[in-house]
């Protein structure tokens, strides 16, 4: 008797948070995936002309299918969206978590003022990205500070008509300053975690302090790299923030300037609609591939960790 | 944070060696460890300067003149500061676009209402999946979990759609319109729930058993007992939330199209900041400096009184993954 009165109770109490639950993340995450295999679909009133892979095929470049879109746009998202998320994800991921390792293993270190520089380098972390990535624009101007102090002129940067590869290390440099802050406090953390007596056995064998770190410390914090390396992957394919701070969203959405695109950032763009009309289901295909992106990646971490991390 | 007592012993492995004496490789091995300190701490400084080297220019390119700015200088030396300060500050403020009083209102009606609400939801889903016995309740929690991988754009598309069709997404939107769109998605969140419970869960069963031979209810356990005792947890709950929605702009870009009820992240990207000078306008990047800074402003405050409470929270909620 207990239990049944207990059982309607609890209900009871999750009542607020299954409603909402259900309206804006259960049947989002259903409707969205059954968005991506309908026809021209109409948003406002549902309607459609039945299931089709065609909507994968005009995100993946294969059909040609956007009404009144010229053929370049077609390709976006394989030209531009898909390229330039990896390759922002596969250079910022692996140098942001070596300096984090880095910048830990030295906080480490030290007694004096330990707490005052964790402190200090977790700031960051609750800064505003598009602010911050506005400040990056200027600093990066044609006429701003970073080509003052290095000598470089009048080298463009991040305004319309940058090099790609000058607005790319742009572009990955902030995104690696935005991702430190967490990744170190993490790191640190998971450092003062770690027993004195490892150490202590270090130094009994003789073991230098770099030995030490290495062979003995970094093995004892693989859960937090890992950790770190699954949550830094996913959010490096979900880079989007970091670009409108920096570009603006005129700068890679107006012309044919559609070089700094990311996958998320083509999933928004058809959302809003590229030309007036959304396409939806076009976002929903992207969004379903960007899952199933993420998917694969957290998958072959997880399989390759299993001989390397040490609980 | 409780102090104890340790007691050190400390360690000296001295390996002889026919050239030096004892007290001299002691001694070199304290030089050694100096210099490293040193090393160590210039590194440290160094890493610190260039990560705080953002915020500083902010700051100092919103007193600059425009002309300084534009030279690319790294303090602000030209004209009079306090001067400058105010003539950026003030036209920052009553900008076309960044009318400053409406955006913090904005933000902070959005920021609180989904903040509270929100918080009130988690302690009572929280309660329910820690501390009551239902039938599910752990593949229910589970499943719950397995949405956090679920990218959250997948919820955006249709929640766009949603809100579309229910009529509130309009160029003529009015104050419940828009702050309803903004407030609505957002109000369950299943890593806070996460949080919570994992605190709940650490308060011993005992207790409840107690209460309940005291003839008290469950609702006046949660908010007698549970809720003063997982205080911490709730506070750094609150600000995290209160920080995502202060910085979100994603969804408010897409959702909000009446600019009355713009946030200010929005307003901060979708604002030209210029001025209509001989015939012209131009465009006035102190005044989009002093933007970013007064929109950063009140994150920074937050950290510097919820410090401990923040990154004990973010460090928590890594560890345990």
């Amino acid at each position: 008797m207990e239990e049944t009165k207990n059982n309607y109770k609890a209900w009871l109490y999750l009542a607020p948070v299954l409603i909402l639950l259900a309206l804006f993340t259960f049947f989002p995450i259903i409707n969205t995936f059954v968005i991506s295999f309908l026809d021209d679909y109409d948003y406002v009133t549902g309607a459609n002309s039945g299931f089709t892979f065609d909507n994968y095929g005009t995100v993946l470049g294969i059909t040609e299918r956007i009404p009144g879109e010229p053929a370049s746009r077609m390709m976006d998202f394989i030209r531009y969206a898909l390229p330039n998320t990896l390759i922002i994800t596969f250079i910022t991921v692996p140098i942001s978590v070596i300096l984090a390792l880095i910048i830990s293993l030295l906080l480490n270190r030290i007694k004096v003022l330990h707490n005052f520089f964790q402190t200090v380098f977790f700031l960051p972390y609750v800064t505003n990205v598009i602010a911050v990535g506005m400040v990056f624009a200027i600093i990066f101007d044609k006429t701003g500070i970073f080509n003052r102090i290095f000598g470089l002129g009048d080298l463009n940067w991040v305004e319309p008509g940058a090099d790609y590869a000058r607005s790319m290390f742009v572009l990955c440099l902030y995104v690696i300053w935005t991702a430190l802050p967490f990744k170190i406090l993490i790191f640190s953390s998971g450092l003062q975690n770690i027993d004195q007596q490892y150490y202590d056995a270090a130094k009994v064998d003789g073991a230098s302090k770099l030995k030490t770190d290495l062979k003995v410390v970094l093995p004892l914090l693989s859960p937090q790299i890992l950790y770190i390396s699954i949550t830094s992957f996913i959010s490096g394919f979900k880079e989007y923030s970091a670009v409108v701070g920096l570009f603006d969203r005129s700068y890679t959405s107006s012309g044919n300037i559609h070089n700094l695109y990311t996958v998320v950032y083509y999933i928004y763009d058809q959302l809003k609609g590229t030309n007036g009309t959304p396409h939806l289901e076009y976002a929903a295909a992207g969004c379903v591939v960007l899952f199933a992106i993420i998917l694969v990646f957290t998958i072959v971490q997880l399989q390759v960790s299993k001989k390397r991390v040490y609980y | 944070m409780e102090k104890t007592v340790k007691t050190t012993t400390r360690l000296v492995l001295i390996i002889p060696n026919k050239k030096r004496s004892i007290k001299d490789t002691e001694k070199t091995s304290k030089i050694f460890h100096i210099i490293g300190l040193v090393f160590t701490y210039v590194l440290l400084i160094a890493a610190v300067l260039v990560l705080f080297l953002p915020f500083y220019y902010m700051l100092a390119a919103s007193c600059m003149t425009e002309s300084q700015l534009g030279r690319g200088d790294f303090f602000p030396t030209e004209g009079n500061i306090i001067d400058n300060i105010i003539y950026n500050y003030s036209h920052t403020i009553s900008s076309d676009g960044f009318d400053f009083p409406v955006l913090i209102t904005n933000t902070l009606i959005v920021g609180l209402s989904t903040t509270c609400g929100s918080l009130l939801i988690t302690i009572l889903s929280a309660f329910a999946f820690s501390k009551l016995h239902f039938k599910g309740r752990e593949v229910l929690f589970t499943i719950l979990l397995a949405t956090m991988m679920i990218p959250g754009e997948t919820m955006v598309i249709t929640n766009f759609s949603t809100m579309a069709n229910m009529g509130l997404i309009s160029l003529n939107q009015d104050a419940w319109q828009a702050y309803l769109t903004l407030i609505l998605p957002f109000l369950a969140n299943v890593f806070y729930i996460y949080l919570l419970r994992q605190n709940f869960k650490q308060i011993p069963d005992e207790l409840y058993l107690a209460s309940r031979v005291d003839g008290k209810s469950d609702w006046q356990f949660l908010w007698k007992v549970m809720v003063p005792l997982a205080m911490p947890t709730l506070i750094t709950i609150f600000i995290m939330n209160l920080i995502d929605s202060w910085n979100s702009y994603v969804w408010p870009s897409l959702v909000i199209l009446n600019p009355d009820f713009n946030v200010i992240s929005v307003a901060l990207r979708s604002t030209t900041f210029q001025v209509f000078e001989h015939e012209v306008w131009r465009p006035q990047y102190t005044w989009q400096m002093a933007a970013t800074f007064l929109t950063t402003l009140p994150l920074l405050v937050l950290f510097i009184i919820f410090r401990k409470y923040i990154m004990h929270g973010v460090a928590r909620a890594g560890i345990k993954g």
